[in-house]
């Protein structure tokens, strides 16, 4: 036998271990290195390809970093104005009750300026899944304070260190979405270790499963890292991540009805 | 004779959604328009067609519900009245920029700011001339009568559907809260799944099967040479509207020696005052431009060789003169009649500011 | 055929009620109506008032300041709207609470002693169908069969079975008209 011939025998499909999901396209991402976004987007369309569910699952993109999200998955997309993503996905999830609807939002598009959207959204119980991811800083517009910057945390707009006694306080979107009734599963993951990879898949998982029995809506907080906002190696915001967001942000399932 | 009902406009606006086989209307209350919602919560289409209706937490959140179910190839609308309106601009452009139809009633009332809540017509620019940011526009009919508030329903969605593009009806708390005989159209069912496929598939996320390219509904494109090529695209769809679109009512134009240019419910204002006036022997008629973009330029350049003077009918301090004298190039004077902050001008007074101006009284 | 009305009185007297089953009653005859009321903070407890056009052709102006008739029930009504009455044309009201009554020599007066009837038959809410009598009496414009049918399109199927007694008040009304001054 020839070597090429015993590759060849090697590249079938019986052999193979791992093969990208085909949810995820082959589109260059444009997220910096050591960000979290691509791990968790991987993450999702792995599970959307397990449930077989492509076909019917509608993604609504924020304003933010992953404004473009609609070029790594691929899926039917909505790109919403600034925040305002659960409203459009209360639409399409009511319009289109069959479908698997989510919003995929970033700190600053769904504790700032989307506050009032994804309260309500929460609050009326809408059967979608909404994807949350903390990094604690605007990655787009260049690194700026958000709700969730944490405080004496160095951003653009808190350059002396971010000051809660004018700035307000970190603030803890899970905690406070997990009180209203409309929430049936709220739980913080985190995607820095293949352990903490396959956590976040599973709650994937159960939060499109929910969307099936229309008892609330399933919110999924990711908290990730901006090696660039936060003017950190990515190896070092990963420790960054585990020592300051972490005891702030602590991880685990804060809801399961 | 079809189904003839004494109603209100704004209960009609509600009526004519579910025959017409509207998918969805996202609201939040505001006087002098709330009887929509009101109307439809009572009415429980659910149960009869299937369309959804849902009381939003704030304006912006129901013009950009309007956008997710617009996104789905649905028949979807909002409505609201001026204030509420300032706070949708923000969906109107994105809708616009997405090239989404949709349905935006605005049941106008007089401002600036809070304002009144008495009728007015002081949101004419933000209707035609913009509102939200960007180069766009929406088609805009402005009915002048309970009936028209029926017909036009039906009619935006079929001209938002034909050029992918946020319709408005702009009318005011007149013809919202009055009522008058209205024939109510035919019930048509609500389009299924397979329709709007067949119709929409190019664009409607209605989840990406085998057989195509995703879809994404987005307004969003960073390349520059890229978004110069899309606005070429979207005026030359204004344009195509310029040309087809136009519709408008003459009422007493054949010998007429001076015009009344007015909408909506200053228009029937004028009506009366066209009787007034012929009653002394003016020849007065009126141009009734019923669609406000696009406008009927050309209607009012035909009149030019015949008029010795055109009176701008408005409750507002003056905004569609402004296009009245950009189609009129300076050949006959142009005046402008108005009462602004919620007060409706009375057929006598429009007939005085007739003669004072054009008559030498 | 034209006919501009302003019905004006305190909410809850059944003015815009009174307007819309004047309108449905117009309707069954095959004419064009238009009923514009005022709206806001008025509605309130306040008065509440309500222009209705009947006519045969299409109705130009919903809003006016002028009219052929006025059904005038309560004294802020009167002062507001005596003087907008067309020479020539028509009053009617309820001289319950009447304080300042109308002393214009150019306008026809009628009055209807609304309230005081509607307690004599026993049902305060046969009000304004007592004053449509007495304005179908001093304004045969409406037919009383057509009212009737008005009645039906406009009350929903559970309160039919108040239609005679709406018919009962509105005899009432016809039989009850005083002249005051007649042209």
């Amino acid at each position: 036998m020839t070597a090429t011939t015993e590759l060849k025998n090697i590249i079938n499909e019986e052999n193979v271990v791992y093969k990208k999901t085909s949810v995820l396209l082959d589109n260059e991402m444009h997220y910096c290195p050591g960000c979290t976004h691509g791990v968790i987007h991987k993450a999702i369309a792995e599970v959307i390809d397990d449930m077989d569910i492509q076909e019917k699952t509608i993604g609504v993109s924020p304003v933010g970093c992953s404004v473009l999200a609609y070029n790594y998955l691929d899926i039917d997309w909505q790109q919403a104005a600034h925040g305002r993503a659960p409203a459009l996905a209360t639409a399409t999830s009511r319009l289109m009750p069959e479908k698997y609807v989510f919003t995929y939002q970033g700190d600053g598009d769904l504790a700032s300026i989307g506050c009032a959207e994804i309260m309500h959204a929460c609050n009326r119980g809408e059967s979608i899944v909404v994807f949350f991811v903390n990094n604690a800083i605007y990655g787009m517009t260049g690194g700026q304070m958000a709700p969730t910057t944490l405080e004496g945390q160095v951003t653009a707009t808190s350059p002396y260190g971010r000051d809660c006694q004018t700035t307000g306080f970190p603030m803890r979107i899970s905690e406070m979405l997990a009180m209203l009734p409309g929430t049936r599963f709220v739980t913080r993951e985190s995607a820095e270790t293949p352990g903490a990879v396959r956590k976040l898949k599973k709650a994937i998982r159960k939060g499109f499963e929910n969307t099936r029995e229309n008892k609330g809506i399933s919110f999924i907080e990711i908290v990730g890292t901006c090696s660039s906002g936060w003017k950190l190696s990515p190896v070092k915001s990963n420790e960054w991540m585990k020592e300051n967001m972490f005891p702030y942000y602590p991880l685990g399932t804060l809801k399961d009805e | 004779m079809g189904d003839i009902r004494l109603m209100k406009g704004n209960e009609v606006i509600a009526e004519a959604a579910i025959r017409c086989g509207c998918d969805g209307y996202f609201g939040y209350p505001i006087t002098p328009q709330s009887e929509v919602m009101e109307t439809l919560m009572i009415r429980r289409p659910e149960l009869e067609t299937g369309m959804v209706v849902v009381q939003a937490e704030s304006e912006v959140a129901a013009i950009n519900m309007v956008y997710g179910g617009a996104s789905c190839g649905k028949k979807v609308m909002t409505s609201s009245s001026s204030p509420g309106i300032s706070l949708k601009a923000e969906g109107i452009t994105y809708l616009a920029g997405a090239e989404l139809p949709a349905l935006i009633v605005n049941v106008v009332r007089g401002g600036p700011g809070l304002g009144t809540i008495q009728p007015a017509q002081s949101d004419y620019f933000q209707a035609v001339k913009g509102g939200g940011h960007g180069d766009y526009k929406l088609i805009v009919l402005a009915p002048a009568s309970v009936q028209e508030m029926n017909d036009f329903v039906e009619l935006s969605f079929d001209l938002a559907f034909k050029y992918l593009n946020p319709a408005l009806i702009l009318t005011d708390g007149v013809i919202g809260q009055m009522m008058e005989k209205v024939e109510l159209s035919e019930f048509k069912p609500r389009w299924t799944e397979e329709e709007i496929i067949a119709k929409s598939g190019t664009w409607a996320t209605t989840g990406k099967t085998a057989d195509r390219e995703r879809n994404i509904s987005t307004s969003l494109d960073l390349d520059s040479a890229k978004q110069e090529i899309f606005n070429h695209k979207l005026q030359a769809k204004y344009r195509a509207m310029q040309e087809n679109e136009v519709r408008f009512e003459k009422i007493n134009c054949d010998d007429a020696d001076y015009l009344f240019v007015a909408y909506g419910s200053s228009a029937r204002i004028c009506q009366k005052a066209i009787e007034i006036a012929r009653k002394k022997g003016i020849k007065v008629g009126l141009l009734r431009p019923i669609t406000l973009f696009p406008y009927p330029i050309k209607q009012i350049q035909e009149m030019l060789g015949q008029v010795k003077g055109i009176l701008s009918v408005e409750m507002s301090a003056g905004q569609m003169v402004e296009d009245v004298r950009l189609a009129v190039n300076g050949k006959v004077p142009v005046e402008h009649y108005g009462r602004y902050g919620g007060i409706i001008p009375t057929p006598d007074e429009v007939v005085e500011a007739l003669e004072q101006n054009f008559l030498g009284e | 055929m034209t006919e501009e009305i302003i019905i004006a009185g305190f909410g809850g007297q059944g003015v815009l009620s009174l307007g819309k089953i004047l309108c449905y009653s117009a309707i069954m005859q095959n004419q064009e109506v238009s009923w514009m009321p005022s709206y806001g903070p008025e509605m309130r407890g306040g008065t509440a008032n309500v222009t209705v056009i009947l006519s045969d052709e299409r109705i130009s102006s919903p809003v006016l300041k002028s009219f052929d008739t006025a059904i005038i029930l309560n004294q802020q009504s009167m002062d507001k709207f005596v003087n907008e009455i067309k020479p020539g044309g028509t009053l009617l009201y309820d001289p319950n609470g009447i304080t300042r009554h109308p002393e214009r020599k150019d306008i026809n007066i009628y009055k209807i002693q609304g309230a005081a009837l509607a307690t004599e038959m026993g049902n305060p809410q046969t009000f304004n169908m007592i004053i449509m009598g007495g304005f179908l009496k001093v304004k045969p414009i409406v037919l009383l069969e057509n009212v009737k049918k008005g009645l039906e399109k406009s009350l929903p199927e559970r309160h039919h079975k108040l239609i005679p007694l709406n018919i009962e008040a509105i005899q009432k009304g016809i039989e009850n008209v005083e002249t005051v001054l007649a042209l």
